[in-house]
């Protein structure tokens, strides 16, 4: 037995693939089953996903869900940022030119819109429970645009450790929320086209979020909300401390 | 060959990756500006050359669709990897802030979705493609 658990964390990777297979075949079991395929198959399996990254963090007290179990470390490989950003740069394949660039004015639009919104949001939250100076404002306002607009903004004005936390907290409750309410929501919101994936991409900017949230729906939509989501962490890390910063400066006076 | 085409692919991937990481430090944030971005537009426009220049046989193509069918599974491994027991544990405010910001911009995506015309929605998947 402990020959087999060493031998499949040295395989780390390869047993992942064998792991996710599992996953996805139970889910599309699931969703033919249990919802007669009305929620996708792919969605039931980020949200699967989700509940073994609970129950990985509950167990380990770590920060990276269950690949923080070390049986399952090759799940981190797989679905970390190098593989995961070649598989989304792969889907770029075939896209045509023209539709990307008739959208694109859509997009840039979001991509504005989606950064000050957020910060507005999270910033008048913030100060209605409290934390009301600038400093604290524009963090848990970056929060609220990813969490590494949050943690890059607190850093760069010197907010204290728990308003970082705070803000950390809040972006990864908005990707968890996108990757599990894209699906749901998308009918409501006309999110069947390229333009609306790209406008879509631009307004939420996680990218993980997106990334999950866009495959749950329909694997189509994602190069055009990829495309505007990978603007969107700079540009608030951009905005956050400067503009953004002295904007809400200029309103609090502190 | 079918490396040729993940070499292909790959290589975009840096490239694109090597200039976000530029424009980061250009504009002064400690952070990939657009990477993944440039690298889907420099992979349309490389692949769109090789093929009509008749350098992506059938088979290199293979390479870029292995990857591109490997997506959900990797998605799927990256939602098992989420903080997602600290997202649930940051209290009220932070519940609130990161339900409220997700909440303000699904509400945006039709208004901003409508500038320059409406599109239509694309035709209907068919279940061997999903």
């Amino acid at each position: 037995m402990q020959m087999i658990v060493e031998l499949l964390a040295k395989n780390g990777l390869v047993f992942a693939f064998v792991m996710v297979g599992l996953v996805m075949w139970l889910s599309y079991q699931l969703s033919d089953r249990l919802t007669a395929g009305r929620l996708h198959g792919s969605a039931v399996a980020i949200i699967l996903g989700l509940v073994l990254a609970w129950i990985g963090g509950t167990m380990t007290g770590g920060s990276k869900g269950i690949a923080d179990v070390p049986l399952f470390a090759g799940i981190g490989l797989m679905g970390g940022a190098m593989l995961r950003d070649l598989a989304i740069v792969s889907t770029a394949y075939g896209v045509d030119m023209r539709v990307m660039r008739k959208a694109g004015a859509a997009g840039a639009t979001a991509l504005a819109l989606g950064i000050v919104v957020s910060f507005a949001v999270g910033a008048a939250i913030a100060a209605a429970f409290g934390y009301d100076d600038a400093v604290s404002m524009a963090t848990i306002g970056g929060g609220a645009a990813t969490y590494i607009v949050g943690p890059v903004t607190g850093t760069a004005l010197g907010a204290s450790s728990d308003v970082i936390a705070l803000s950390v907290a809040a972006g990864l409750l908005k990707a968890v929320l996108v990757m599990i309410g894209t699906p749901f929501v998308a009918p409501l919101i006309g999110l069947n086209n390229a333009k609306s994936a790209m406008a879509y991409g631009g307004l939420m900017g996680t990218t993980s979020g997106v990334a999950g949230g866009l495959a749950a729906t329909d694997k189509r939509l994602v190069p055009y909300g990829a495309m505007t989501a990978t603007f969107y962490t700079g540009l608030g890390c951009l905005l956050g401390p400067s503009v953004i910063y002295l904007a809400l400066l200029a309103v609090t006076g502190r | 060959m079918i490396i040729y085409g993940v070499a292909a692919l790959a290589a975009c991937h840096l490239a694109g990756v090597i200039l976000g990481d530029m424009l980061g430090v250009l504009l002064g944030v400690q952070s990939n500006v657009g990477g993944v971005g440039f690298a889907m537009l420099l992979l349309i426009v490389v692949t769109d050359w090789m093929r009509r220049t008749d350098r992506m046989p059938a088979l290199s193509e293979q390479g870029i669709l292995f990857w591109s069918a490997m997506y959900i599974p990797i998605v799927v491994a990256m939602a098992a990897q989420q903080n997602v027991v600290a997202a649930l544990a940051g209290g009220p405010v932070a519940i609130l802030v990161g339900l409220a910001a997700t909440a303000a911009c699904w509400a945006l995506v039709p208004v901003v979705a409508r500038i320059g015309g409406q599109d239509a929605p694309l035709p209907p998947l068919l279940p061997q493609e999903a």
